[in-house]
């Protein structure tokens, strides 16, 4: 082997070496790695008991109450649900169906009283008039499997 | 070697890599400052309003090439590496010393243009999520090679430490790409991947694709320009650096 040869060999070697070490941290690290649990995974018991986490989902369609200052609503995942109680402002892309990851704790009642309400938005971007296209052929569609 | 078309070799002296960097950052520079206005204009004019974030979505068009951009200038970083280790090139470590404070740039503009962007949308300047504490720690490996290959006054010994922080951070580029898919994060998913068909609106795509070009043609035509001030300066006591025609006055 030229030593340029020995050289290259080293470097991808050290990198594949470092690739490897990189995923096993990450893998080893994957549960303190997640923003949010999602409702089947606090029913499950993933979720810490004994300090705030966050949990994140779907805000449920209709479950939205205010009352003063105090919001309720229900996140779902769409197999399991939360109810969340809140003081304070929402943010506002905060809406009914939308993503919402909120921080507080779980009370033994099964009720999440948050601290924080942050919003999630998803990856889709599109001009209403597109928006309103897309809702019709979902409309539509539905109603013709009916 | 005699026999290929263009004698790559040739290039990766800086002598012979001076005049050619010289001959073409104006030309970076200029399609830069074109694709730049034309994609400006098409973000805040042409492209049509968002369905849920109304005239806020724009940030969009500086965020996401700042962002692609951030880690792609840290794989080119790198590649050099990598060919400075190998070879022994001397200009490998200057192209790397000059394309790092575009990255940081980059970096930062990502991290500050998502706060700015997270406030309104999310309800929060910055999150702890897998995503952006990534690309922060980007940003830290950024300064850190600079600041590292700055503190160490040999060139050459700069560029090998220099080449290690390169080669050991590119760990984090795939970590950050992923990082949304892998773990639960606030930050959404890729609007646009290789994988599937891109989740926005044609214009709004067109101009988002026009801006990340732009910020290309801009990192090549700043990297050349500032690779050519590195040359000059490690190679001042050298006899052609004296014979430059831009010496002479």
């Amino acid at each position: 082997m030229k030593p340029r040869q020995k050289r290259l060999a080293i470097v991808l070697g050290g990198l594949a070496a470092l690739g490897i070490a990189a995923s096993l941290i990450l893998n080893a690290f994957q549960s303190n790695l997640v923003f949010f649990f999602t409702p089947t995974q606090v029913a499950s018991g993933e979720a810490p008991k004994d300090r705030p986490f966050r949990i994140g989902g779907l805000v449920k369609e209709g479950s939205l109450q205010r009352n003063d200052i105090t919001a309720r609503f229900v996140v779902t995942d769409t197999a399991r649900e939360i109810p969340v109680a809140y003081k304070g402002i929402l943010p506002d892309l905060f809406s009914e169906g939308k993503g919402v990851v909120a921080q507080g704790t779980l009370g033994a009642d099964g009720n999440f009283t948050a601290s924080e309400v942050l919003a999630k938005h998803d990856e889709n971007y599109m001009p209403p008039e597109a928006k309103a296209a897309v809702d019709q052929a979902h409309e539509a569609s539905r109603t013709l499997k009916q | 070697m005699s026999q290929r078309l263009i004698n790559w070799f040739k290039f990766a002296s800086p002598a012979s890599f001076y005049p050619l960097a010289g001959t073409l950052w104006p030309w970076f520079a200029g399609l830069a400052s074109v694709l730049c206005a034309v994609g400006l204009w098409i973000s805040f004019f042409v492209a049509p309003t968002d369905f849920q974030q109304g005239e806020g979505y724009r940030i969009i068009f500086i965020h996401v090439p700042a962002s692609w951009m951030s880690m792609f200038i840290y794989c080119v970083m790198a590649f050099w590496a990598a060919i400075g280790i190998t070879f022994n090139t001397r200009l490998s470590g200057m192209m790397s010393s000059a394309l790092a404070p575009t990255g940081a740039l980059f970096a930062f503009l990502s991290l500050w243009t998502g706060a700015l962007w997270g406030k309104p949308m999310w309800g929060a300047w910055w999150v702890w999520d897998a995503r952006l504490t990534s690309e922060l720690i980007l940003f830290f490996l950024y300064i850190g090679y600079i600041a590292l290959t700055s503190a160490i006054d040999d060139p050459r010994r700069a560029d090998k430490a220099g080449a290690i922080v390169a080669l050991v951070g590119v760990i984090n580029v795939p970590i950050i790409y992923f990082s949304v898919k892998w773990w639960n994060t606030l930050h959404q998913g890729a609007s646009v991947s290789m994988t599937k068909a891109p989740t926005m609106a044609t214009t709004m795509l067109w101009g988002m694709l026009i801006m990340a070009l732009a910020f290309w043609m801009y990192s090549i035509a700043i990297a050349l320009y500032r690779v050519r001030a590195i040359i000059l300066e490690r190679e001042r006591h050298a006899t052609w650096v004296a014979e430059l025609p831009e010496m002479q006055r």
